[in-house]
């Protein structure tokens, strides 16, 4: 134990009170928060910048680089395709203006209805107790362990194409049990504490105990496990785009990643072409990463004196 | 079964029997909503291979009869939870006539090998690093490094499998490009063999384990925390024992415990990331499988394959649940 961090952590302690220890001002959740928004910004202003036209196959050379680069046949890059084009002519950049926010949306459209129902589920377990909360036990118990990905598998090579938000309401089926189990856990524990017990004793209806008394008290819980589903969400759509599975004809970042693989892109060093798409979806998970480590801060103020 | 109370018993084996039922039953009620008729498949396949098929109408009963699809959906749900008891899940269509089970026997055995491997080294390296992360007496470096790679480990096995394969094997050309072993060695118990799957299987094991060991490092951080602040942590130190040892005996064999419950929650995802590295991989594994299967659209494979996999998870999310008390002494199974 040396003098340097005890310092260190005297002088981080004196800035948060400087921001009235406000922990939703942590860094993490910051640069996450800002990493997510910057790529709904790429999607929103790409969108009138740059041309969304240029999605469709033909639309410029073949397997151009981008600027800066050469290719295998020694083309260089050109402005009109900055990112450089694909197998098909599409224009990489207006790919993933289009493709990136298609993404995010699967992400959290699933989630959102995902949490929904854990909350209603968790609450209704937590609350009712007896055999309503053993059925929902035992189902969240049971669905916890089913692969999402496998049964989507199953699903989508059976129908075929399917649209985003069909995709998305199908991922929504298995994203609900680990919230559902993380809200009737802390329903249960805080139905024993003394402002809850209190508020039932001064005759407050069941929604106000729900909603005013309890809910803001798991805010922190429900953004942590909202993120985490976001994540777990975008992967099982990426991991059913990857496998030739996800919407056909609606560009997404994924199944630009299934072309280029089936095109052979990685033998013939077009490297943009699964690159950028890789690059995006990295940056997204990290952004999520990172807000989840933030939240993380804020829920438990113990790792807060760590980092 | 010694310490383990038969409610709790009774409530993880009617868990583990209903995962399966309703894996299996959705599995299978899936493909009888969809439009496509498999009988029009194989018969289509047939008009592919040959040209023109003459007597299509008798040929499309005969194969619907072969597959069983003619008879009322009641018996070919019996027939079909009876077959997936003893893994008979009928013949792949693409395949025709391999039944479906020699198939995942085949893959089975890849995927296996290359899990374990790659999560024995995240488990060993994810909890270490994550000790190591909250230690007081650790380099500088390491906690500083630690927590700036495990940026990295956010992003599922089959994106890093990409940038991976492209730098070791497209670009540098160190390791293979796809394939378990080389076409050149005899399969067998021979050291070209051996040394040939691993050289192969480096990358894709790699690639899992350079993403999975953050989720070990970031547990582990958190219940080291914890363990801290204990007072037999503090007593240890009283007495004036070397750091290291109280590192390894006394923190990290306490905090470790509660990351074998974690991991039986993580198969289910570990175990789908590592069939699409499969995937990207051309490994002889139940990835591939899966994916040539779902190319082919050859459903008995994607429903043999899925259900295998999605039991293999209920199995080991139930017996790390049985194990626990043995492991840590601390656990009595309440009927949570």
């Amino acid at each position: 134990m040396t003098d340097a961090p005890i310092t260190r952590s005297e002088r981080r302690q004196q800035k948060r009170l400087k921001r009235f220890d406000n922990p939703w001002m942590n860094p993490k959740l910051i640069w996450g928060a800002g990493l997510l928004l910057g790529i709904i910004a790429l999607g929103l202003i790409g969108r009138v910048l740059w041309d969304p036209e240029l999605v469709f196959t033909g639309s410029a050379t073949l397997k151009l680089p981008p600027v800066g680069f050469e290719n295998l046949r020694k083309q260089p890059g050109v402005w009109s395709n900055p990112l450089g084009t694909d197998g098909g002519g599409r224009d990489m950049l207006a790919l993933i203006i289009i493709g990136a926010p298609n993404t995010l949306f699967v992400g959290l459209l699933a989630s959102l209805i995902g949490m929904s129902i854990g909350i209603f589920l968790g609450f209704s377990a937590g609350f009712v107790g007896g055999r309503t909360d053993d059925t929902i036990r035992v189902l969240a118990d049971v669905m916890i362990t089913i692969p999402p990905l496998l049964i989507l598998v199953v699903f989508q090579s059976a129908f075929g194409d399917v649209t985003l938000t069909m995709m998305a309401l199908l991922i929504a089926g298995f994203v609900w049990q680990s919230p559902t189990r993380l809200i009737r856990a802390q329903v249960l524990s805080m139905k024993q504490s003394g402002y809850v017990q209190m508020a039932q004793l001064s005759g407050a209806s069941t929604s106000h105990i729900m909603f005013r008394e309890m809910m803001p008290n798991l805010v922190p819980y429900l953004f942590g496990s909202f993120i985490a589903s976001v994540t777990t969400s975008i992967v099982t759509a990426v991991g059913l785009e990857v496998l030739g599975l996800g919407p056909q004809r609606i560009p997404t970042l994924g199944r630009t990643i299934y072309e280029a693989i089936n095109a052979g892109a990685l033998i013939q060093n077009l490297w943009w072409w699964w690159g950028i798409p890789t690059l995006l979806l990295a940056t997204m998970f990290i952004g999520l990463l990172l807000i989840n480590l933030g939240l993380d801060e804020v829920s438990n103020p113990r790792l807060r004196k760590l980092s | 079964m010694g310490r383990i109370p038969r409610d709790y018993l009774i409530n993880r084996l009617v868990t583990l029997v209903l995962t399966i039922l309703i894996a299996a039953t959705i599995i299978w009620i899936i493909p009888r909503l969809s439009p496509v008729d498999p009988a029009e498949i194989a018969l289509g396949r047939m008009a592919a291979g040959a040209g023109a098929v003459a007597n299509s109408e008798e040929i499309l009963a005969q194969l619907r009869a072969n597959m069983g699809i003619d008879q009322p959906l009641i018996v070919q749900y019996i027939k079909y939870l009876s077959g997936a008891l003893v893994f008979d899940f009928g013949l792949s269509t693409a395949a025709f006539p391999t039944p479906v089970s020699t198939l995942i026997l085949n893959a089975l055995p890849w995927t296996l090998g290359l899990m374990i491997l790659s999560l024995i080294i995240t488990f060993f390296i994810g909890n270490l690093l994550g000790a190591l992360m909250v230690w007081d007496r650790s380099p500088k470096l390491v906690r500083v490094a630690i927590p700036a790679a495990m940026v990295f480990t956010s992003i599922p096995p089959i994106l890093s499998g990409l940038l991976l394969m492209w730098i070791f094997a497209a670009k540098l050309q160190w390791f293979p490009l796809t394939g378990a072993y080389s076409i050149f060695v005899e399969p067998g118990w021979t050291w070209e063999f051996v040394s040939s799957v691993l050289y192969h299987g480096f990358l894709p094991a790699l690639s899992i384990v350079i993403v999975t060991f953050g989720f070990w490092a970031l547990g582990m951080r958190g219940l080291m925390i914890t363990v801290q602040g204990e007072d037999y942590v503090k007593l240890a130190e009283a007495k004036g024992l070397r750091p290291r040892y109280i590192l390894y005996r006394y923190m990290i064999r306490n905090a470790i415990l509660p990351q074998i419950t974690a991991f039986a929650l993580k198969v289910g995802l570990l175990i789908a990331g590592q069939v699409l590295v499969e995937r990207i991989f051309a490994y002889n594994g139940m990835g591939k499988l899966l994916y040539d299967a779902i190319l082919n659209q050859d459903f008995p494979v994607i429903q043999g394959v899925s259900y295998v996999i999605i039991l293999m998870t209920a199995v080991s999310v139930f017996l790390v649940d049985l194990l626990y008390p043995f492991i840590d002494p601390r656990i009595r199974h309440g009927v949570t």
